[in-house]
This record gives C-alpha cells, sequence and structure tokens, in this order.
C-alpha cells in the first residue's frame, strides 16, 4: 500500500501524458476508418488524380485541390522563405541590441494572431489591390500565398535564428580572422554549417503553409478549378474540408475525411523530414565536438 | 635563443582595454621582434589572450570593448580610426586554442582565404594547397586525399591545417592563442617544430599555459599578472632564456618556479 501510494504520482502522469498520446491514436483511426472506404472504393488513381469534385454527382477528384495546395503553399514559400532566413541573419548577425529586444517579441506577436484576423485583413486590403493593379477575382493563389508567407515568417526566422545562434563561435573567428569580410563569413561559412537548421525551418513553415485553413478559406476563392496563372482562385485540400464539412453526409463526407487522410500524410512527411533533417545536423556537430 | 637585435616589427604603446567598465589590461607597452616567437604566459584571467587579441583586432567582437592606446605594425597604427579591419586581418593569421576546420575538404579549407580575396584560378590556388599544406607538414600525408572532409582528420592534424589556413594567406604575423592545450604531447612537438620553423619567415606571438613550451620555443617572454585592482599587468617582458634564468620580478618567479597558479 506504501509502495502504491509512492508511486500513485507517478501513475497519475502516465494515465494524463497518455490522454494525449492516445487523442492522435484516436483522431488517427477515426479519420483512416472514416476515410479510407471510399479511397479503395474510387480507387486511390481517381481520387488523387481526379479532375472533377462534384458530390451532387458522386464524382471525388481531389487533383485541383492538390495543385491548390501546392501552389499556394510554394508561393508562401517563395516569397516567405528568403524574407525569413534574411531577417534571422539580420536578427543574429547585424542587429544591435535594441534592435533585437523589439524585433524578437514583435515577431513572436505574429505567430500569436489570430489566423481569421489575417484572413480578414487579407480580404479587405489584399484582394482588393490584387483585383484593382493586377486584375482577376482578386480572390487567388497570390493573395493566399501572400498571407500565409506572412503566417510562416515567425517559424522560419526562429528556427533559423536558433539555428544560427548555435553555431560554435569558432567558425565565425576563424573565418573572421582569415581576412574574410563580414558578409563572407556568413554566406561561406556561417549558412551552410547551419544549413540543417534552416532547411528544417522552412519545411516546418511549409508544413504549416498546407495546414493553415480559416484565413485560406477567406481569401483563395475556392473555387474547384485548375489554376492557370497565380491570379486564379483555387481551393486547397484544407479549405475544401472547412467548406463543405457543414453539410457533408454520407459517402461525401468519408470523402472529406480521405482529404483530410491525404493532408495528414503529407504533414506527417514534412514533419518527419525536418525532424530528421536537424537531428542529422545535430549528430555530425556533436561528432565535430568529440573530435576537437 | 637571445635575438633582440632583430627588428622591431610591432610597437604596442600604452594599450588600455576596458571590457564595459572592468579594466582588463593597463599601460602595456611591448616591442615585438620580427621572425621572433614571442611566448605570452601568466595565470589564467590575467588577459594574455585579450593581448593576443590585440593584433588581428579579435577583441573588436565583444560587445561593449574599449581599447585606448596605439599598435604600430611596420610603423602603422591598427587602432587608426581609418584602418580596414579585413586587411589587417589578411597580415596577421590566427590559430585558435580548439582547431577549428570548417565543415568542408582539406582542400576548400586550404583555400578560404585565398579564393575569396580573388585568387580564382585553379593552378594558383593549387600552388597555394601545396605550398601551405607543405609548410605545415601535412603534403606529404594528405596530397593524394585533398577532398577529404577536414574535420575526418585528428586533432593534431586538424591544428596543422588551420596552420596551413592560415598561412594560405599570406600573413606577416601569426598568432597562436593555447593552440596546443588541447591536443597530446606528441601532436604538440610536431607543432612546436613548425612554430620554430615558421619563425625564420614569420613573426610569431603565442599564448601558453606551458611553461616548458614557452621556454623551448620561445625566443621573448612576456609575464602577465593582475595587480591588486584586477588589472592586467605586463609584468616583465625579456629574452626567454634570461627571464627563466633569472626572473627581476618576484611575482615572475613564483609563477614560473611553480609557487603560482
Amino acid at each position: 500500500m506504501k509502495k502504491f501510494k509512492e508511486n500513485l504520482p507517478g501513475h497519475i502522469f502516465l494515465l494524463l501524458a497518455l490522454s494525449s498520446i492516445s487523442a492522435l491514436a484516436l483522431i488517427t483511426g477515426f479519420i483512416v476508418v472514416r476515410g479510407a472506404p471510399i479511397i479503395t472504393d474510387v480507387g486511390l488513381k481517381d481520387f488523387a488524380f481526379g479532375m472533377s469534385w462534384a458530390p451532387s454527382l458522386e464524382e471525388y477528384g481531389i487533383f485541383p485541390m492538390i495543385i491548390g495546395t501546392v501552389a499556394v503553399s510554394l508561393g508562401a514559400a517563395l516569397i516567405g522563405v528568403p524574407i525569413g532566413i534574411c531577417c534571422s541573419i539580420f536578427l543574429s548577425e547585424f542587429a544591435p541590441p535594441f534592435i533585437t529586444a523589439i524585433f524578437r517579441p514583435a515577431i513572436q506577436l505574429l505567430a500569436g494572431i489570430p489566423s481569421v484576423v489575417y484572413g480578414f485583413w487579407g480580404l479587405i486590403f489584399i484582394v482588393p489591390f490584387i483585383r484593382d493593379y493586377l486584375g482577376g477575382p482578386g480572390l487567388s493563389i497570390l493573395a493566399a500565398s501572400i498571407i500565409l508567407a506572412i503566417m510562416i515568417l515567425p517559424t522560419v526566422i526562429s528556427i533559423s535564428e536558433v539555428s544560427l545562434l548555435a553555431l560554435p563561435k569558432q567558425y565565425k573567428e576563424g573565418a573572421l580572422a582569415l581576412g574574410l569580410t563580414h558578409w563572407q563569413t556568413i554566406r561561406i561559412v556561417m549558412l551552410p554549417a547551419a544549413k540543417s537548421g534552416i532547411v528544417a525551418a522552412v519545411i516546418l513553415g511549409i508544413g504549416r503553409a498546407i495546414g493553415e485553413t480559416m484565413a485560406v478559406i477567406m481569401i483563395v476563392g475556392n473555387a474547384v478549378a485548375m489554376p492557370e496563372s497565380i491570379l486564379d482562385p483555387v481551393r486547397t485540400l484544407t479549405t475544401n474540408i472547412g467548406i463543405e464539412m457543414g453539410y457533408a453526409t454520407g459517402v461525401h463526407q468519408e470523402a472529406l475525411f480521405a482529404t483530410g487522410i491525404v493532408l495528414f500524410i503529407v504533414i506527417m512527411i514534412l514533419n518527419a523530414t525536418a525532424q530528421y533533417i536537424v537531428s542529422s545536423g545535430k549528430q555530425a556537430r556533436g561528432k565535430e565536438r568529440q573530435k576537437s | 635563443m637571445e635575438k633582440t637585435q632583430k627588428k622591431i616589427k610591432i610597437k604596442v604603446e600604452k594599450i588600455n582595454l576596458f571590457y564595459g567598465t572592468s579594466h582588463a589590461l593597463g599601460d602595456i607597452n611591448a616591442d615585438i621582434y620580427e621572425n621572433s616567437i614571442t611566448a605570452v604566459i601568466g595565470p589564467s584571467g590575467c588577459g594574455k589572450s585579450t593581448f593576443l587579441r590585440l593584433f588581428n583586432r579579435m577583441n573588436d567582437l565583444i560587445p561593449g570593448v574599449t581599447i585606448n592606446g596605439r599598435i604600430l605594425l611596420n610603423g602603422e597604427n591598427i587602432y587608426a580610426k581609418d584602418t580596414y579591419v579585413v586587411e589587417l586581418r589578411k597580415k596577421v593569421g590566427m590559430v585558435f586554442q580548439k582547431p577549428n576546420i570548417f565543415p568542408m575538404s582539406i582542400r576548400d579549407n586550404v583555400i578560404i582565404g585565398p579564393k575569396h580575396h580573388g585568387t580564382k584560378k585553379k593552378q594558383d590556388l593549387d600552388i597555394i594547397v601545396e605550398r601551405s599544406l607543405r609548410q605545415a607538414a601535412l603534403w606529404d600525408d594528405f596530397k593524394d586525399n585533398l577532398f577529404k572532409p577536414g574535420l575526418s582528420l585528428s586533432p593534431g592534424e586538424q591544428q596543422r591545417l588551420c596552420i596551413a589556413r592560415a598561412l594560405a594567406v599570406e600573413p606577416e604575423i601569426i598568432l597562436f592563442d593555447e593552440s596546443c592545450s588541447a591536443l597530446d604531447p606528441e601532436s604538440t612537438m610536431r607543432i612546436e617544430d613548425l612554430m620554430s620553423e615558421l619563425s625564420k619567415k614569420y613573426t610569431i606571438i603565442i599564448v601558453t599555459h606551458n611553461m616548458e613550451q614557452a621556454a623551448r620555443v620561445s625566443h621573448m617572454s612576456a609575464f602577465f599578472m593582475i595587480d591588486d585592482d584586477k588589472i592586467g599587468r605586463l609584468v616583465e617582458y625579456r629574452p626567454t632564456g634570461d627571464m627563466f634564468a633569472n626572473p627581476k620580478d618576484k611575482r615572475t618567479e613564483d609563477y614560473i618556479t611553480g609557487r603560482y597558479g
């Protein structure tokens, strides 16, 4: 009895810890059970590469949405990643302390803005701007890419900055001592050495862009069609679920769950890749430390 | 080993260095002679590494550092307002305490300086690689393995690769910041031999914890210690043989005979 009492806290914490893991198992299991049948019914090929999504006609092809997701996320990465990496270089290498003291919390705040606010702001400012100056309906791949680029900035900046700051300072000193300029030192020695962390930052940022729903629903147009330019509206995998879940029943609902499976797998692969890259980078650095 | 008749390469004039408000080096004056090895010795925290880093202005990297006084290299003040630090560092190479090879091949490590200082032709770079690796006694072992990762070398070899990397820039002065402290005795011996060899052509300044090392390789020795106000002072600076045989200052004597630190 005494022993049980002594171990009690451990058991309670184990139980609580299990509940979070079991949530993962429950959700995964549920999505698979509900979504898998339709994939087998329609066939994986027709589901993933089908061009037509028309639940009323029982046509469930999500290829345009896969393209939509890829286009929007790629656009977000193209805009957000260079800005994010430059920002992290600025913060870790160039910014005087008082600037860092303002920038860092500000960037954290950027991560705290609710996505519906991003979407609303995009709808009021970005969408009309694109419509008036670039053409098209405004609700478009470009609009979503811009908003998502801003939304992934905190992830890209903070993870790249951490990986730059984690570099052994001997690298920087060694390069400077050879008469390289500060920028040469960053470009030739520091960025390559921090590569694994920066790549992970980019992947996690893209993962965030793929998974984002609310802001995207509001500005991407949601038309189920193959886009011809970045000014065209598209529908993404997430917005497909977000828009139709309210009224979908039966097979239609299963098709949405199946969309969820596809999303789930893509994001899992991205996260696992990022984890792997980070840990292999750490290992390589650990080996160096052992040696030196 | 006395070589005091040599030409003065560097003149340190009344240098005072502050980290924020703490006074780390006080009124340092010294002449460093050309083609000689000057050893900087003293207990931990006496400012000897800070002193060494004055010559390639590495202390500039530390926020809040203030340096007063002059250091004349070939007669020119390297702390003048218009000094271009990047050019200075091409003249004053440095080898650090731990081998800090970059995660790239042996060859890329050696050519990183000259390549980015404007030597682009492969033949020219090949010549630099061979010359620098020969000077660092690495050529014979690695001439067929130049594309091996630098980090796969042993610590002693890595440190010699750091020397080669510094030599590739063709400096006039080489600073060694306790560069043997992480190495085994045999690697240490090889680096000491290298230092002696290199001192024929270069001016060398080393910081070392190891009294025997200072006695073995250096021509001049500078003994640093903090005074009662915790300010790093140059207590005694003389030809190594003299200083070790009969130290003038009581503190020097205590230190080199092992009664201190």
